[in-house]
């Protein structure tokens, strides 16, 4: 369990331009969202000395980021073979690392051409060899292929119906008209949800997120350091990865899976808020992890904000728009502000707790929860300000 | 589901078993021999136990859908254009693992869970067979 309740901060976070075709290298867009990062906090280069990423073959090592910048005492350069189950969990390693001595300040990014470049939902990789020879000869191969086994596993036991994920896909996409980053800010319906194209029952287009270019970063470093910095601190409470015991070979893989319809936050809750010392009620704005609507209703149940099965009712009737009960995704998320796989939760979070989210500002908020995956494993952290 | 593009199965050390009774249209199951577990898919270890020694029994090919999607939009377009919709389900097996594979025989709409299914199989190449499901026939009275 996590032993280090406010002792680590989050100085400084950074982003690039979300966008279709960045018409830049990824090493460019990771530099430039650290270098922003930097800046944000008021910290030099020259103090960096950690460097943590994660990857699907889609990005550039963290020591290639270290030389991009410049950095002369990188002791400290990492990278997960992950996915957005690793969000949250790079701010946890940093954190650790710093704790350890292995680093005093750390720079956690994610940057991908993801739409101009390799795009993960794209099949590209069509080969059916290790675990992918007993799903892709089938014809199950993409991510939102995979997911939506999962929904309809949900749908069966709980009755969760269509217009409850649009419930999630309109109000992630209300928050993003606010948001001047945001990749899609033109306002939804549940009707243009209904009426959106079927990509993969029980999945509509609308269902799914965005592709994107684009490069998010997030500076840790140790509380006290924090206060010394530009910004006011975001300090970490709580943090969380882990799954069940059958997290499968891979991402895609849950053929063991006991059932599909709960994921990893069930496995990772308590273990978070025992953590952090607080509770779902405690939460002011909740950025969770949105690959698919469906993602969202299921992390809601894990994460103990309704009970097992209630999720879909839960995300109608407003509950989770900006002057709910709970607002989620106040930037618009993967599904509407751009799929930086996670980490722009965290950047949205951060803004949040420092006021700085202008019209999207959530009024009084001082604890936020960012989750980062869907399906067998994933991570969480708990910031307040 | 014919198209010969589609990415086609390379046997390891681990599944060739499987694979080669699936050519013999028979669908084998890993069976531990420690605790007596069977488990899909096959791997070096037993998941329950973790024992390595096992052998292969043949399962009935019964099943029932336990969840299932419908592929409407081709990932990648060149190689399943001419497919869609087709189905994908995960079948649990009368002997109690799961597995994927094609449901076929019958409308995408018509599925539902736990409907009853029975395994056939696909020659796909000279080599690789692929298991898929069609929904079970009741049985002719007597």
């Amino acid at each position: 369990m996590w032993s280090l309740r406010d002792k680590y901060a989050i100085a400084g976070v950074g982003y690039t331009e979300y966008s279709s075709k960045s018409g830049v290298t990824v090493l460019d867009l990771a530099t430039r969202a650290c270098g922003n990062a930097l800046a944000d906090a008021g910290l030099g280069a020259d103090q960096v000395d950690g460097v943590i990423s994660y990857t699907f073959n889609d990005s550039v090592p963290a020591m290639a980021v270290a030389t991009g910048l410049g950095l002369p005492g990188a002791r400290y350069a990492v990278d997960y073979q992950a996915g957005g189950n690793a969000a949250n969990l790079v701010i946890q390693a940093a954190a650790a690392a710093i704790e350890a001595g292995l680093a005093e300040n750390v720079l956690c990014y994610r940057a991908m051409n993801g739409r101009s470049g390799f795009r993960l939902g794209g099949g590209r990789e069509l080969t059916a060899r290790g675990i992918t020879q007993h799903t892709a000869p089938h014809g199950w191969i993409s991510y939102p292929q995979a997911m939506a086994m999962w929904c309809r596993r949900h749908m069966i036991r709980h009755g969760t119906t269509s217009a409850q994920l649009g419930a999630v896909a309109v109000t992630c996409r209300d928050n993003a008209a606010l948001n001047e980053r945001a990749m899609m800010r033109q306002p939804i319906t549940l009707a243009d949800h209904r009426n959106a194209r079927m990509i993969v029952e029980p999945f509509r287009l609308l269902d799914i997120c965005l592709e994107s270019d684009g490069a998010c970063a997030v500076l840790v470093t140790g509380a006290e350091r924090a206060r010394d910095l530009r910004q006011r601190p975001v300090y970490i409470l709580g943090a969380a990865y882990g799954g069940g015991p059958n997290q499968g070979d891979d991402l895609f893989d849950a053929i063991r899976w006991p059932d599909h319809d709960h994921n990893y936050s069930r496995y990772i809750a308590d273990d978070l808020w025992r953590g952090a010392g607080v509770g779902p009620r405690d939460v002011d704005v909740a950025e969770i992890y949105d690959c698919f609507t469906y993602s969202v209703i299921v992390q809601l149940e894990g994460f103990g904000f309704c009970p097992p099965g209630e999720g879909g009712g839960f995300v109608q009737d407003g509950r989770i728009a900006r002057d709910g009960e709970l607002p989620i995704n106040t930037h618009g998320g993967l599904l509407s502000e751009a799929y930086i796989h996670g980490l722009n939760h965290v950047v949205e979070a951060v803004e949040q707790l420092r006021g700085q989210a202008g019209p999207r500002q959530i009024d009084g908020a001082e604890i936020a929860l960012t989750t980062a995956g869907a399906m067998t494993c994933g991570s969480a952290l708990v910031l307040r300000n | 589901m014919s198209n010969h593009a589609r990415p086609l199965p390379e046997p390891d050390a681990d599944s060739a078993p499987y694979w080669q009774g699936c050519r013999e249209h028979r669908l084998l199951l890993r069976r531990c021999t420690d605790c007596g577990g069977v488990q899909f898919p096959p791997g070096p270890r037993c998941p329950d136990c973790g024992a390595r020694t096992h052998d292969w029994v043949e399962a009935s090919g019964r099943g029932w859908v336990f969840s299932w999607i419908v592929v409407h939009h081709p990932v990648p377009r060149e190689v399943y254009q001419d497919e869609v919709p087709y189905v994908v389900a995960l079948i649990e097996l009368a002997e109690g693992p799961r597995l994927a594979a094609n449901i076929v025989g019958c409308e995408p709409a018509a599925i539902s869970a736990g409907m009853a299914v029975t395994v056939e199989f696909e020659d796909v190449t000279e080599q690789i067979t692929l298991p898929r499901f069609r929904p079970t026939q009741p049985a002719t009275p007597t």
